[in-house]
């Protein structure tokens, strides 16, 4: 054979469309480095490290803008959509960073380790959200799995956490053989694992309605509805979601989510078109059963984690709506809705991880008691987030679920919208016990005080705030970006 | 060579053993025993296909998936050894401080 | 030929598998499992995917394995400590899955017909080679990352001390 011709130009540009990415990689290996040569009691400055380098990925993504790049042959594109959920996942990223700085203090995670395995999660979603080869898709899963299994596990001296990694680390194995297996299966009826060469051949009726190519997508479908945590492949969330330490917990809810959704828009938009209706029945029954049986289950907990684990599986649920109509009205509003719920949703634990102060006996939802007049600041700021979280005006929740329904209803999809709405009403019961433990119950004797936040903690919560609040009043120009990222998809 | 359909026949079979074992089993190392066995049966699956088609993207996924099932492996248990040291168990349904 | 091997290996591969899902003692598990994993090597081989086949051999059996019977040796659960496993409802809803599995893809498998096939060399050295560094050079350093991720992340749950 021929020796390799390399081709210079190709491979520069190649390397420029995976720029966010390589920062974030390069970060986490710098954060190794500067760990061996730090002294004990100065490790939090690998905390400021991360955040730097997750800052300027971040001003990478910014700089790219949504321009269309794709390198390596087509396994990887920088598009709109693209863009869009690297700055949703590199936002989560730096807002968790941005309370390890409190959070590791007190729960000793400020460790080389802690965060260079974060910043690695954190590279393979950014990749998972950009492949357009199954195969990228499949690598940066396992690349995102892996260091998210350790984290969970990572106070290993606690039973609760260990045991959610290993629960966690089980069926994540379980589930992504049966991903592989999908893609394996499509592989041999199209002899393609690239999604727009999918896209092409799935024109052609005959390939689309191949039992074997079915099997296939349907295999595919439920290894990332594990990672997504749909019902019925949600039996890990509670305790991974419980066991993790908070910090954790706060980062996976909001970015393992938007990596997987990402795929599956990608995949679901651009290569099923031709399946809708098919499809769309399948992910209306997952949408109900999971907003359904997400939010019945909150209701019964006392465990203010728990209840948020369950919470969080009825969200993956509200964001599946979207995705059953199926166009871009229903893109758009799930790529909003991710957007929003990762502010508010790491807000809320970060108000909560302040309140708690112990692992696994301070998420009692009765150590919440009497704090809302005592910690009015505190107090205020977990209302808004659970008042966004259940939905109600003039929250970003509140848009990103009207946005969420309308586009079930413009679409027909109007018995979904009904279900979705009442199950928001559901949900609105047990954010609002906790905010009444917060204003009506009287605190314990010996209610502790909650931990005062550093400065970086405080800015973390203060922009979770500001953008629940500004996006809750003037939505206008993220919906229109997330519109844009949507149609670049589909261009 | 012969048609790959026998060969994806055969990676079902291995595949659905694999399945039995992470179901059935308690024996926590004998689970992720079953999922190489999974891994395996689609590793089977894209050769077959890879080389009845004349193209290498066969075998270099299955190279990455063997490079995933290492690192699996290798993370599995070391989650069990903690695991091990906290609770001297290797059974999945003893683990009950959350509930399964 | 390549029928009658197939039959053979083919026959090994799942034969072992069963045995690795069946044992009680992880250790008798881990042996049948490096016996499935030479079968489908072999299997490997007999498609002409020469390079993995190798590192079937040496990867998997060789090192992956090798880190179970490892493992298997420093928790060294005494035999009468090992979990009891009884029938009940998932060992049979394992049974079930399994079949239902097993027919779905000799349904689907029966009525596959690919397109006849350029005879091309696809799983030899040069060109899985060729591949990994050309079209799927991302893949290839995607897996870099995972392996530092999962080497920085066995250390951390299974050292003393971090």
């Amino acid at each position: 054979m021929a020796p390799i011709a390399i081709d210079a130009q190709a491979l520069l540009q190649s390397t420029y469309s995976i720029l966010p990415e390589i920062l974030v990689v390069a970060t986490a290996l710098f954060v190794l480095f500067v760990d061996l040569i730090l002294p004990e009691e100065n490790k939090r400055v690998l905390c400021g490290v991360s955040i730097i380098g997750v800052a300027l990925s971040l001003f990478a993504v910014f700089s790219m803008g949504p321009a269309r790049i794709s390198g390596f042959s087509g396994a990887v594109v920088h598009d709109g959509l693209g863009a869009f959920f690297e700055i949703v996942i590199l936002s989560a990223c730096a807002l968790t960073l941005l309370m390890a700085t409190g959070y590791s203090e007190w729960e000793g995670t400020h460790k080389g380790e802690f965060y260079s395995l974060l910043l690695l999660s954190t590279s393979g979603m950014m990749f998972m959200a950009k492949g357009t080869d199954l195969m990228t898709v499949f690598l940066g899963l396992e690349t995102l799995s892996i260091p998210i299994y350790v984290l969970v596990g990572f106070h290993r001296n606690r039973m609760s956490s260990i045991e959610g990694a290993l629960k966690y680390f089980l069926l994540g194995a379980f589930a992504s053989g049966f991903l592989l297996y999908g893609i394996a299966l499509i592989y041999a009826v199209s002899g393609t694992t690239k999604i727009p060469q999918l896209a092409a051949m799935l024109l052609d009726a005959s390939l689309a309605g191949n039992p074997m190519f079915l099997a296939g997508a349907g295999l595919l479908l439920v290894g990332l509805a594990f990672k997504v945590s749909l019902v019925p492949f949600h039996m890990w969330t509670p305790d991974a979601y419980e066991g993790a330490p908070t910090l954790v917990t706060a980062f996976m809810s909001a970015a393992v989510k938007a990596a997987a959704f990402a795929a599956l828009i990608r995949f679901l938009l651009l290569a099923l078109p031709g399946m809708q209706p098919a499809m769309g029945k399948i992910l209306w029954i997952l949408a109900v059963l999971t907003m359904t049986v997400g939010n019945l289950s909150a209701l019964r907990q006392d465990n203010v984690k728990r209840m948020l684990a369950y919470s969080s599986i009825a969200h993956a649920g509200y964001i599946l709506v979207g995705m059953v109509s199926g166009d871009v009205l229903g893109g758009q509003a799930s790529l909003f809705y991710l957007l929003v719920y990762a502010f508010m949703n790491i807000g809320a634990f970060g108000v909560v991880m302040l309140i708690a102060q112990k692992e696994d006996e301070g998420y009692d939802i009765g150590n919440f008691a009497g704090i809302g007049f005592r910690y009015p600041v505190l107090g205020a700021l977990l209302t808004l987030f659970l008042v966004s979280l259940g939905g109600i005006p003039p929250t970003a929740g509140f848009i990103g679920k009207f946005y969420l329904f309308s586009a079930a209803v413009k679409n027909g999809y109007i018995g979904l919208a009904v279900i979705g709405v009442l199950n928001s009403a559901v949900s609105i019961y047990y954010y609002l016990r906790l905010v009444v433990y917060m204003y009506m119950m009287p605190a314990g004797a010996e209610a502790p005080a909650p931990r005062p936040p550093r400065v970086a903690f405080s800015l973390a919560l203060c922009a979770s705030a500001a953008v629940v609040l500004v996006l809750g009043i003037l939505p206008r120009s993220v919906l229109e970006f997330a519109e844009r990222s949507v149609l670049s998809l589909l261009m | 060579m012969m048609e790959p359909s026998a060969y994806l026949l055969l990676s079902g079979i291995l595949f659905g053993i694999g399945v039995a074992g992470v179901v059935a089993r308690k024996n926590a190392l004998i689970v992720i025993m079953s999922v190489e066995i999974m891994l395996n049966g689609v590793n089977v699956a894209f050769i077959a296909v890879g080389s009845h088609l004349g193209d290498p993207t066969g075998s270099v996924f299955a190279f990455m998936v063997m490079t995933v099932a290492a690192a699996e492996a290798a993370v599995g248990l070391a989650i069990l050894i903690a695991i091990f040291r906290l609770k001297e168990t290797v059974d999945i349904t003893e683990l009950s401080v959350l509930k399964w | 030929m390549e029928p009658i091997l197939f039959m053979l290996f083919g026959a090994i591969a799942v034969g072992g598998a069963i045995m690795v899902v069946t044992r009680k003692h992880p250790m008798a598990s881990a042996l049948y499992l490096i016996l499935t994993l030479f079968s489908v090597a072999a299997l490997f081989v007999l498609r002409q995917a020469h390079f993995l086949a190798a590192i079937q051999v040496i990867v998997y059996a060789g090192a992956i394995v090798v880190l179970f019977i490892f493992v298997i040796m420093l928790i060294n659960v005494p035999e009468n400590r090992l979990p009891v496993e009884r029938a009940t409802v998932m060992r049979l809803l394992g049974v079930i899955a399994a079949g239902l599995l097993i027919l779905e893809t000799a349904l689907l498998a029966r009525r596959f017909a690919m397109p006849a096939a350029p005879a091309a060399d696809s799983g030899s050295v040069q060109a899985v080679g060729r591949a990994l560094f050309t079209d799927y050079l991302l893949a290839f350093e995607i897996t870099s990352v995972l392996l530092l991720a999962a080497v920085i992340g066995a250390i951390t749950l299974a050292k003393k001390k971090i």
